[in-house]
Parts: C-alpha cells; sequence; structure tokens
C-alpha cells in the first residue's frame, strides 16, 4: 500500500502559478464569451469554460493527477452519478412536452 | 509489526502504515465529496428543469445580479485555492514557518468572498428580489412569478454555497491552529490536506454556479 502512496509528489510552484493563471483567464473568457451571441452555444461555451477549470482545480489543486487508480475512481463516480441525474431528468422533460 | 508501527508519530493503530492511513484519509473524503456532488446535485438539476421551462424568465433574473461582483469573487475563490495548495506544499517541504500565514490569507479571502456575497444579498434585498413577502411580481410583468423562481434557485445555491465557506473557514482555523503547533510532517498531514480537498471542492461548486446564475443571455 505505502508503495502506491504518493503523499511525497510536491507540485512544483511553478506549475501551481501556472494553474491559477489558467482558471483567472478562464473566468475572464467565460464573461467575455457571455456578451457574444452565440445562440444556443452560450450555454454549450459556459459549461465547457466551468467543466475545464473544474478539471484544473480537480487534477492540480486536489492532486488527483498524483493520487492513486482508486481515488480516480471515488472522484469520477460523483461526476457520473450527476450526469446520469440531470442527463435522465432532462431526457424526460425534453421528450414528455 | 504492530509494535513497530506504534513508535510512528501520527501513526493510528488499526493502519499498517503511515502510506495506507494516508490514501485512507484521502479516499474517505472523495466518498464524502461524492455525498456533496449529489446534494448540490439536486438543486443544480432543479435549476437545469426550471430554466428548460422557463428561459425568459432566468434570463430576466440574471440580468438583476452583479456580473462584477460576481466575477470579483471568482478570482477571490480561486486566489484562495492557490494559496490553501501552497499551505499543503508547505506541508509537504517540511517547511513550518509558512503554512500559518498561507491558511490565514486563504481564510481571509474566504470572508471577503462571503463580505462580497452580503453586499449582493443587500443589493437585492433594496430591490425588492428577496425570495418572500416582500418580494415584488409586478417589475416582471407576466413572467414575475417565474423571476421569482430562479431568484429563489439563485439564493438557496449560493446560500447553501455559502454556508460551506462558513464551515470551510472554520475548518480552516482549527487546522491552522494545529499547523501553528508544528504538527504537520511531510509524512503526516493528511488533516490539512482533506481540508484543502474541502476548500477546493467549494472553489468548483462557485465556478459554475458563477456562468450558470449571473451570465445567461448577457448578449441580449
Amino acid at each position: 500500500m505505502s508503495g502506491k502512496d504518493t503523499s511525497a509528489h510536491v507540485v512544483p510552484l511553478k506549475v501551481y502559478l501556472t494553474i491559477f493563471g489558467l482558471l483567472l483567464f478562464g473566468t475572464a473568457l467565460t464573461v467575455a464569451v457571455a456578451f457574444q451571441d452565440l445562440g444556443p452555444l452560450n450555454t454549450v461555451a459556459a459549461l465547457a469554460i466551468a467543466g475545464g477549470k473544474a478539471l484544473l482545480v480537480v487534477l492540480w489543486f486536489m492532486h488527483v493527477k498524483y493520487s492513486s487508480r482508486l481515488t480516480w475512481v471515488f472522484a469520477a463516480a460523483g461526476v457520473a452519478w450527476l450526469v446520469l441525474m440531470i442527463g435522465l431528468t432532462m431526457a424526460d422533460f425534453e421528450t414528455r412536452f | 509489526m504492530s509494535s513497530d508501527s506504534a513508535h510512528v508519530a501520527g501513526l493510528a493503530h488499526h493502519f499498517e502504515d503511515l502510506g495506507q492511513q494516508h490514501e485512507a484519509a484521502r479516499l474517505g473524503m472523495w466518498a464524502f465529496l461524492a455525498t456533496e456532488v449529489m446534494f448540490f446535485g439536486g438543486l443544480f438539476t432543479g435549476y437545469a428543469v426550471y430554466r428548460y421551462l422557463y428561459p425568459e424568465a432566468f434570463h430576466l433574473g440574471s440580468h438583476h445580479l452583479n456580473v462584477w461582483l460576481g466575477g470579483t469573487n471568482t478570482c477571490v475563490l480561486i486566489g484562495s485555492s492557490l494559496t490553501m495548495a501552497l499551505a499543503i506544499r508547505e506541508a509537504q517541504l517540511g517547511r513550518k514557518s509558512m503554512q500559518v500565514p498561507f491558511l490565514v490569507v486563504t481564510m481571509l479571502l474566504g470572508l471577503v468572498f462571503l463580505a462580497i456575497k452580503s453586499v449582493e444579498y443587500h443589493e437585492k434585498w433594496v430591490d425588492h428580489l428577496m425570495p418572500g413577502p416582500g418580494f415584488d411580481v409586478t417589475q416582471f410583468g407576466e413572467e414575475g412569478p417565474h423571476v421569482r423562481i430562479f431568484i429563489s434557485f439563485y439564493f438557496v445555491m449560493t446560500g447553501l454555497h455559502a454556508l460551506h465557506m462558513i464551515i470551510g473557514i472554520g475548518i480552516l482555523a482549527w487546522v491552522a491552529r494545529r499547523a501553528a503547533r508544528g504538527e504537520f510532517t511531510p509524512e503526516h498531514h493528511n488533516a490539512l490536506e482533506i481540508s484543502g480537498l474541502y476548500w477546493h471542492f467549494v472553489d468548483v461548486v462557485w465556478i459554475f454556479l458563477f456562468p450558470l446564475l449571473y451570465l445567461i443571455g448577457r448578449h441580449a
């Protein structure tokens, strides 16, 4: 077990600062995109940018990139059930009305 | 074996070694965060349904939120995530002097977020947009009752998020106290690390709340 443990992995300062910069850039980007008329793509773009930012936080700030496969499974499980819940609910509304 | 492990600082007796203990702590926290995803997920699902049913009202309601305050708060939370990550990094490197300052900055940024949030809530109160008897439906014409649904989602989702921030600041205060006593070493800083996971999770929730609440139909 200890052989798989990756608590010793220290992320370089430069990497953290890069992630920080990318997150700020993503915030500016999502505001800029929201003021353009892209039709239904506005929502898609907003969710895509938010998803990308969330991935940066989860992989680097939350160290999942350097964690065990089992941690990946735990982290993905929450997202998978959320997608199921929203996906099936919206499929129902889309087809019923 | 057990007599050996009894002498390792910070190792609970039911774990083989610190590595196993660390993995268990991290997995336990991720299991909790998965339940948190479902907790917020119910609200996000409700939001999706009502936005699908009343898109126009969601546009109208969103235009009453302050993009600049919301955007500033997004940057404040991202900054607090950076300082949180840096506090853990200091513990990993075995440096004790900077753990507390980074944690204090993280908490202060959390307080800045809550202060800005309360300014926004006050604006809603002044504009008669607070859900309840003070809500003025007439200002939105026929869409009034549906805008009230949007505003209710806004208050419940950001309110639940703010509650997580308040709890998070409390947890960080406890962790900072332990850091001040020099309890966190490169081998053993589980409490600090999983508190960080919680803080980053709350940041991730806001990353989705900001565009979904503040940025609907802004081009119109």
